[in-house]
């Protein structure tokens, strides 16, 4: 790790403050992706803002048809939230399997999401539910939020302040997880709030998370795992590398679309 | 059996120690004014080092010197060597080409090292590292041992990279045997190279004392003395009488810390020249590219059976990859800890074995957990059951009629088998896993879509790896006994110094429950040292399963001197004729009568030595052994696996693991029942999640643990562990060993339970989902069929 300033603001505007003033900062929410590459030395902020200090960036409420969640609720928190698992358990159980105890009890939404590890297990609900990301700045639609791999919407000087996702009656999420790092090899995250139906998919494409829009028209039909049956999505576009070919990760999409499905219908 | 003797199952003393924090690992000693070193390493598998710039390295702050191979060259500093000698088929020795601890010329690997910073602190020697400037020129490389031998050449003592052309057995017995087979069952098999990852990485601390002339040595060795010997004899650092190396607290070893590597080399030799403490520890990125890897063979095998299924011959060929030097035992590993135990469990009248041994661009191989017998196991142990499957045989069945029966037992490959019963741990495994039941449980998975299956391995392994003058005779540069001292204190404790080394065994636990039953004290009064080459006498430390067989059997020996000793001491005492003096239960009586001695008393008769006159007998009570066993140990068992398989994702669930091992012996059956479990984890592993994958370029993909899969609690089931016994005749406790087994035996178990589940043979390890379910879109239209 190289040498840094550290900053501790205790509102988003002092945070917004210094990233304007420090071009090469860099926000620091749990730590859990940006401090290994540090460690590495693969990244050379010249500041760290930790956003920890700030009140009020992690809560996790619902409002109206709305689970809110602050940018700093770490994923235990929002995987054992009453209110989240009362509205959809199906969103709580994303943050419930991203890797190990440690890193749960210290990742965050905000960061997991600005992050866009295309193997990350949050923008799959995100795009799933058709999220809103709110920021200091802007509300984001989550269809133009995720821009590929570990790029988004987010501009310069953005800080990423709450996710707001709309309660749907049926959401599901089945992952299957790497076998080294535990990350999505590939998750499917499915919804159906009223007629929008959505089919989002991490780990498998080498362009990030993505909409399967067959098999959403397949499941506006009837939203049922049987609707589903023998669909698969070509291998073109999938990742391959030495843990799965891109055949098998379009292979796992069908399978893990069906499961899911059956899960939030059951 | 007393609560802490042999066979209790006592709570591991070090545990306390560890769990709280309080272990002294290397890292851990802290020495006035120590520096820390960190290595400048190639990026490239192979490439000519054409200019190293140091200036703006030595510039940087804190930086206390900036050391390249070209020093380490010009101050005569010898490589490294590999000391197990082999001969190829021609007679010729095996091609050892020069292994300098810092590359001058050429770097052979990714991670070989090429110049060390040294500095004040680990930040800086990590930000001078960055700035010394390695001019390379690439050259090509092969990282593949099956395109070595057309590959560029590496070393020039090495011609088509062949370091030897190995064979052993009779080649025209067993073509015979196979001319005369009814069934032949041929299988290519990969033996998938595997990264150690022991949880302390590797780490040295270096210290010279100008005024004493000697230098000390803290490393993350497996065996401290063998380390002295090679660094003093062959690289030449100091004399051994300067040299002391201290093996402390070591967690997990699994073979890769037997071996001499450049880093605890270039720390001594540095500590010299910046006359400064120089102290190094491995992040796990170095580990994963300078451990010595494991494995690493690609085999051709064949059974020939006659028409019952009696196996009547066995073949096979074998390339085995060594990496880019051959790291200190490297060349016995795929030859004479291997081929030996190709007769596995059975009654196999001839054997032949070709191993070809090939340099590549990769990093050093040598023994990992089991060290070739695990190769060894999963050859005869897959050709055996799918050579049941392909003649409707019950694969059970087909181990009985060949198992050996009678003992001793000579194989057609060097091994004599002392004891065993192969149809006892077999039948009791079967029991214990439930295997009437299988078929059942089968349809039950089948109902919900899954494939159930079963798998053997009857494994044997030969451990102990002695005595010294039949190792000798097949090449080993080393004696393979093992020595130990007993002290008696005046008080009557005792400290037992041991050459044999603990890394997580719990030797401080199990040598002290044989020292408390036979001399008859507390537990708590034994305490075992080791690690030390100023404290202890002398060692040959701890691998193949040995530490059980070998060292505490010279503990043995080392007893039964202070027994007799102090009987003699008991006689002054109690007046009476030594002969008449009988030790139990911590008691010297004098037979027949109730006058007796308890044993402290007695060890401070030995010191006070009022009783007797020096001419008649020397004071002090402390005895010393150096013990070489008759033979090899043949730990051996049965272990049984069931999977199931998701057919639409291909991922395996181990649903039920049975282990019934012949350990002989147990002194500590808690404690051998942990080997077994990190042992099958271990294997489990290989099996199903560990594979070290190199580009064609030599570049190391998987080089973290994010890209490299270890096994972890949630991919085992809960074990069912069973032993039976059969005493290895070969040592006084009749030990064999249990430190290996689980490894040896899991590979093939999860592999033939696979393989039996989706009805094809065509599976490489590790069997990763992916794997599986590609096997499974082969073998469907063959099912449809
Ligand atoms: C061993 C391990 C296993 C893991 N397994 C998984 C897994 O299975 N699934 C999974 O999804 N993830 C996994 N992760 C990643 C983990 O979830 C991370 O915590 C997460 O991706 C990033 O969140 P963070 O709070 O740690 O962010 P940080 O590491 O602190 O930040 C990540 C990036 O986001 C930026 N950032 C942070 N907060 C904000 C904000 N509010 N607004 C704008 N930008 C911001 C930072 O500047 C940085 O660039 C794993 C990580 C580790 C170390």
């Amino acid at each position: 790790m190289y040498d840094f300033t550290f900053h501790r603001p205790t509102t988003v505007r002092q945070a917004a403050g210094l990233l304007a003033r420090n071009p090469e900062a860099k926000l620091l929410a749990g730590g859990h992706s940006l401090l290994p590459v540090m460690k590495q030395r693969l990244a050379q902020p010249s500041a760290l803002i930790d956003l920890s200090l700030i009140d009020g960036l992690d809560t996790i409420e619902q409002k109206g048809r709305a689970v809110v969640i602050g940018a700093m609720a770490r994923h235990a928190d929002v995987a054992k939230s009453p209110v989240v698992i009362a509205a959809m358990p199906g969103l709580a159980s994303v943050p419930g399997s991203v890797g190990d105890p440690q890193v749960r009890n210290r990742g965050t939404i905000g960061g997991s999401i600005a992050n866009n590890d295309p193997n990350a297990d949050y923008p799959a609900a995100v795009l799933g539910l058709g999220a809103t990301i709110i920021t200091n700045k802007r509300r984001i639609a989550a269809d133009d939020f995720f821009q590929g791999m570990y790029t988004t919407a987010l501009e310069d000087g953005e800080i990423i302040v709450k996710v707001s996702f709309p309660v749907a009656k049926k959401a599901a999420y089945e992952k299957f997880k790497h076998p080294a790092s535990g990350f999505a090899l590939v998750g499917v995250f499915v919804s159906k709030r009223g007629s929008d139906i959505r089919v989002a998919v991490t780990g498998a494409g080498s362009n990030g998370v993505f909409r399967v829009k067959s098999f959403e028209e397949a499941l506006k039909k009837r939203f049922a795992a049987k609707s589903l049956e023998g669909m698969s999505i070509p291998a073109t576009g999938m990742n391959a590398d030495i843990h799965a070919s891109a055949e098998y990760r379009a292979h796992l999409v069908g399978v893990l679309a069906r499961r899911a499905v059956a899960k939030a219908t059951a | 059996m007393s609560a802490t003797g042999i066979g209790a199952a006592v709570r591991r003393k070090e545990d306390i120690r560890f769990i709280t924090g309080k272990g002294q690992y290397t890292d851990d000693v802290i020495r006035p004014g120590e520096t820390r070193a960190v290595f400048v390493r190639s990026p490239h598998a192979r490439a000519k080092i054409k200019r190293i710039d140091t200036a703006a390295a030595k510039a940087m702050p804190g930086v206390v010197g900036v050391l390249t191979g070209a020093e380490l060259a010009a101050d005569k500093v010898g490589g490294l060597i590999c000391g197990w000698m082999i001969h190829s088929k021609d007679g010729s020795p095996m091609k050892m080409a020069p292994h300098p601890a810092l590359a001058a010329e050429t770097v052979n690997h990714v991670g070989d090292a090429v110049a060390v910073v040294i500095a004040e602190t680990q930040a800086q020697a990590r930000d001078a590292a960055e700035k010394v400037k390695v001019d390379y020129e690439l050259l090509p490389a092969v990282s593949d041992p099956a395109k070595a031998k057309n590959g560029p050449q590496i070393h020039g003592v090495a011609p088509k990279n062949t370091i030897y052309e190995w064979s052993l057995g009779d080649a025209k017995a067993v073509d015979s045997a196979f001319a005369a087979a009814k069934h032949v069952t041929k299988l290519d098999i990969v033996n998938n190279r595997l990264v150690p990852n022991a949880i302390e990485p590797r780490a040295a601390l270096a210290e010279y004392d100008s005024g004493t002339d000697q230098l000390t040595l803290w490393n993350t060795s497996q065996n401290p003395h063998v380390a002295r010997l090679v660094i003093s004899a062959f690289v030449g650092i100091a004399p051994e009488h300067k040299l002391r190396v201290i093996a402390p607290d070591v967690g997990g070893g699994f073979g890769s810390k037997i071996f001499i590597y450049p880093e605890e080399v270039v720390c001594l030799w540095a500590a010299r020249k910046v006359k400064r403490p120089v102290k190094w520890t491995a992040e796990r990125h170095e580990s994963f590219v300078t451990d010595a890897h494991g494995r690493d063979h690609i085999t051709h095998a064949e059974l020939a059976l006659d028409e019952h299924g009696k196996i009547l011959g066995l073949r096979a060929k074998t390339i085995a990859n060594l990496g880019a030097y051959m790291s200190t035992f490297s060349s016995s590993v795929p030859t004479y800890l291997y081929a030996t135990l190709l007769s596995g469990q059975y009654d196999i009248p001839q054997i032949y074995c070709e191993v070809d041994a090939v340099y590549t661009n990769t990093v050093p191989v040598d023994a990992y957990r089991g060290a070739g017998r695990p190769e060894a196991t999963f050859v005869v142990e897959r050709l055996v059951e799918v050579a049941a499957r392909e003649m409707g045989i019950d694969p059970a069945d087909i181990r009985k009629r060949n198992f050996i029966k009678a003992f001793p037992h000579q194989t057609p490959v060097i091994m004599a088998y002392d004891a065993g019963d192969y149809n006892a741990s077999l039948k009791k495994a079967m029991d214990l896993a439930d295997v009437k039941g299988f078929n059942k449980r089968k349809r039950e998975s089948a109902r919900h879509g899954k494939l159930r299956g079963l798998g053997y391995s009857t494994y044997i392994e030969a451990c102990g790896i002695a005595p010294s003058q039949a190792v000798g005779s097949l090449g080993a540069g080393v004696g393979l006994w093992e020595s130990a001292e007993v002290r008696v204190n005046p008080t009557g404790s005792v400290e037992v110094l041991t050459g044999s080394h603990a890394h997580g065994q719990g030797h401080e636990t199990t040598f002290a429950q044989l020292v408390s039953e036979r001399l008859g004290i507390p537990f708590e009064n034994v305490s075992i040292v080791h690690g030390d080459t100023d404290k202890v006498q002398f060692g040959m430390g701890t691998y193949g399963s040995r530490s059980g067989a070998v060292g505490m059997s010279a503990i043995v020996k080392a007893l039964d001197k202070v027994e007799a000793k102090a009987k003699k001491v008991a006689a002054h005492m109690l007046e009476a004729a030594e002969g008449d003096i009988e030790f139990k239960d911590g008691k010297f009586t004098v037979a027949g009568t109730d006058k007796s001695a308890a044993f402290g008393d007695v060890a401070l008769n030995a010191y006070i030595a009022h009783k007797f006159s020096g001419q008649e007998l020397e004071p002090g009570l402390k005895e010393t052994s150096f013990y070489d066993p008759t033979n090899f140990t043949f730990p051996a068992g049965c272990h049984i696996c069931e999977v199931e398989v998701d057919t639409e994702t291909g991922k395996t669930e181990i649903v039920n693991w049975t282990a019934v091992d012949d350990f002989g012996t147990v002194i500590n059956p808690m404690i051998v029942e942990g080997q077994v479990h990190g042992g099958i984890a271990q294997g489990v592993g290989q099996a199903l999640l560990e594979g070290v994958v190199y580009d064609k370029d030599g570049q190391l993909v998987t080089g973290s643990l994010m890209d490299y899969t270890m096994p972890r609690a949630h991919d085992l089931p809960s074990f069912k562990v069973g032993t039976t016994e059969t005493k290895s005749p070969s040592n006084p406790l009749g030990i064999k060993g249990c430190g290996e087994a689980g490894a040896i035996a899991a590979p093939a178990a999860v592999i033939n339970a696979i393989t039996d589940a989706i009805g094809s043979e065509a599976l490489t390890m590790p069997a990763t989902a992916n794997t599986v379910w590609t096997a499974l879109q082969r073998a469907k239209p063959r099912a449809a069929a």
